[in-house]
């Protein structure tokens, strides 16, 4: 090490350690009903970790680390929906201790797949599933963060984007707004180059009402998009059923299109029942 | 003699030597090719690349290739690409800055590498699109110098159309299917099999001077090209009527700005959004819709920070986004926005019309919607207004 980088790299110190007179913030990251693929999209940053350890103490991230710090913590990330008494519980608990709470992936901002069990009777699955239904104590309903407590931000996704994820927290740690576009996933697809799958070959598409954040993955990929990231800003979801109805689907696969990942987003939610009503007069 | 000729005639098998000929001077070669189903815009190795034999078919909507059962290499016309994405970058780096030692910013300008670029098979309409790009990045107060830089290093091989799609209205808005001016070179294919040709006339210096090394590449084969024959120049000039005859015309467009103006306040504007999904690819596929949004981003450190340019749209409601909202929250504002921009306000502003008849906006709507026949519908409201009063 020659001496002038020995200077450099003391002066480096001397200013991070003025810099880090005030603590590192706090990150938690809290589960509820989910898969586990949003928490895991940020481990999935495997260039990007060592920064974010560097830049935050990971205070709570059982599945990174069994070290916990307790809270109240600066910034917690919450991933899956609502489904026990007891997790409506928790989360009033976790808000309570949380600075700043944002929501990660569809379970967490709009219910998940999970949500499909607001459409059907829940002890009909419990009965159908468990060998004992009485043990299990679950809610009718899977419902989103924000139907219990305020959220301070909503990343959608199923799951979440991981550079999405990298810019909320960056946004954060910086008090600025994070640059995540409301818009459709139609202007991803242009931005990329693809040719529209549904103009160009009659693919059922839900990007048109659909929140970009995926970059458009599955029509890249000559595939329609199914609605992972929930609706976009200002959905026209009737617009779009009656552009799948032209090209030539059902009212179920329209319900089917609207009622999965997202099935509980009030948007795709009512289109849904829109298709499944129109099902039953049209057989009724 | 040839080198004083007009336009030349270039047996269709040797086409590949032009290509040739543009990859020597150092040109990036973009042009059509098959991908996913539809012509798109890229970059291209040789002539194998190039659609032969591929047609297209477009209406409001819905676009589909199909095979022409011919040897044509130019028997489609415009697809979801268009020029504007590689002289007006959907996503770029503005500048970026670094946080020093002693915690000063230290900006930089974004390195923005800019190759000669030759862009093979420019319809007229396209070539009314860049012109209108040059005129509102480039002819204003505030020049895009990065759209500058590239567009003066791009040459331009224009091709005729002579299979214009149902879509396609460039006589409607004082074009035509055939390149007038600002080319380099302009062909137009002629024939199949083994009379099939091209005929090729320059339209610029560069133009005249790529022709030239294509006579010297090709001297020892002196028939393959040749001063244009008059049969050959007449069938040239039918393959433009015939093709102008295939083109449906949409009168209301020479009254835009009046049916407009007269149309701000009516409900038709509903009616469309009803419909519109405000999913804004009729901006993106539009060649000369030219918004743009920035974005500053910081890395997790701090001590970095870019900014960006990406593609925007006046379908957004960011578009609209001022202090205390959104000013355009409905559809039907948005989308009155969009029309009443490209086919009204855009002469106050540019002196000229921002639609070039390509009909990009109504294949590549999923909904469906079409400018022409939304501005048939104001026109008949207002003249039935009219009439009223
Ligand atoms: S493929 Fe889907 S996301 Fe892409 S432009 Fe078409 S409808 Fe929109
Ligand atoms: S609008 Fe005219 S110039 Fe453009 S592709 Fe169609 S026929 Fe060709
Ligand atoms: S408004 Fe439509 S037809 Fe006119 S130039 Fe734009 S995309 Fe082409
Ligand atoms: S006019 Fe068509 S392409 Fe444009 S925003 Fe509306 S639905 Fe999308």
């Amino acid at each position: 090490m020659n001496p002038n980088s020995q200077q450099s790299e003391a002066r480096r110190k001397k200013t991070q350690r003025g810099k880090t007179r005030r603590k590192k913030p706090k990150l938690a990251v809290f589960k509820f009903a989910s898969c586990d693929g949003c928490q895991l999209s940020l481990l999935d940053c495997e260039d990007e970790l060592l920064a974010v350890a560097d830049a935050v103490e990971i205070a709570y991230f059982p599945e990174a680390t069994r070290a916990t710090v307790k809270g109240p913590y600066d910034l917690t990330l919450v991933e899956g929906s609502i489904t026990t008494p007891h997790d409506a519980e928790r989360i009033h608990e976790i808000r309570r201790k949380s600075r700043v709470l944002i929501t990660i992936g569809a379970c967490a901002t709009s219910g998940g797949i999970q949500a499909l069990r607001n459409f059907a009777n829940v002890n009909a699955f419990i009965g159908a599933v468990y060998a004992n239904p009485a043990y299990i104590e679950t809610l009718r309903t899977s419902t989103a963060i924000a139907d219990h407590v305020p959220v301070d931000f909503q990343l959608n996704g199923c799951p979440i984007d991981k550079y999405q994820l990298l810019e909320v927290i960056s946004a954060f740690l910086h008090g600025r707004k994070p640059n995540v576009s409301p818009h459709s996933v139609c202007m991803e697809c242009k931005l990329s180059g693809t040719a529209c799958v549904m103009v160009s070959k009659g693919t059922l598409c839900m990007g048109p009402v659909t929140h970009a954040g995926c970059g458009a993955l599955c029509p890249r990929f000559n595939r329609g998009c199914f609605g992972c990231f929930g609706p976009k800003e200002t959905p026209n979801t009737a617009s779009a059923a009656a552009t799948f109805r032209e090209l030539g689907a059902t009212d179920a696969e329209i319900e089917r299109l609207f009622r999965s990942i997202q099935a509980a987003a009030p948007a795709f939610h009512e289109e849904s029942l829109i298709a499944e009503r129109a099902q039953n007069t049209n057989h009724g | 003699m040839l080198q004083h000729a007009e336009s030349v005639t270039l047996q269709a098998g040797l086409f590949a030597q032009l290509l040739d000929v543009l990859k020597n001077d150092g040109y990036r070669l973009i042009g059509p090719r098959v991908r996913n189903g539809a012509v798109v815009y890229d970059d291209i190795a040789n002539v194998n690349d190039l659609p032969r034999g591929i047609s297209d078919e477009q209406s409001p909507g819905r676009y589909r290739i199909a095979s022409s059962g011919s040897d044509r290499m130019f028997d489609y016309v415009v697809g979801p690409t268009s020029w504007k994405r590689f002289l007006y970058p959907p996503r770029r780096k503005l500048w970026e800055a670094t946080r020093d030692d002693r915690g000063a910013w230290q900006p930089e300008p974004a390195a923005d590498e800019c190759q000669a670029t030759a862009f093979i098979g420019v319809r007229a309409c396209e070539i009314s699109a860049i012109r209108i790009l040059d005129r509102v990045l480039n002819e204003s107060a505030y020049p895009d110098s990065a759209y500058a830089k590239r567009r003066r290093a791009t040459f331009i091989l224009a091709v005729g159309c002579a299979v214009p799609a149902a879509t396609c209205f460039c006589t409607s808005v004082g074009g035509g299917p055939s390149p007038e001016a600002d080319f380099d070179i302009a062909l137009t294919e002629l024939g199949t099999g083994d009379s099939h040709r091209f005929v090729l006339r320059a339209g610029s210096e560069t133009g005249r001077g790529a022709l030239r090394r294509l006579t010297d590449h090709l001297s020892l084969k002196p028939t393959a090209l040749q001063a244009t024959s008059e049969a050959d120049q007449r069938a040239v000039d039918e393959q433009v009527r015939r093709s102008v005859g295939q083109i449906t015309a949409v009168p209301a467009m020479g009254r835009a700005r009046e049916i407009l103006g007269a149309s701000l306040r009516s409900d038709h504007w509903e009616t469309v959004a009803d419909r519109c999904l405000s999913c804004a690819n009729c901006t993106m596929a539009c060649p000369t819709c030219f918004c743009v949004d920035v974005e500053d981003v910081t890395d997790l450190t701090g001590t970095h920070a870019e900014r960006w340019q990406q593609w925007d749209s006046c379908f957004t409601l960011s578009h609209s986004y001022l202090h205390g909202g959104s000013v355009r929250k409905t559809t039907a504002s948005r989308y009155r926005q969009w029309l009443t921009h490209k086919l009204d306000t855009w002469h106050d502003q540019f002196g000229t019309s921002g639609c070039v008849g390509c009909g990009r906006c109504i294949t590549w709507c999923p909904a469906g919607i079409d400018i022409r026949d939304e501005l048939a519908t104001l026109d008949s409201e207002v003249s039935e207004e009219a009439k009223a009063t």
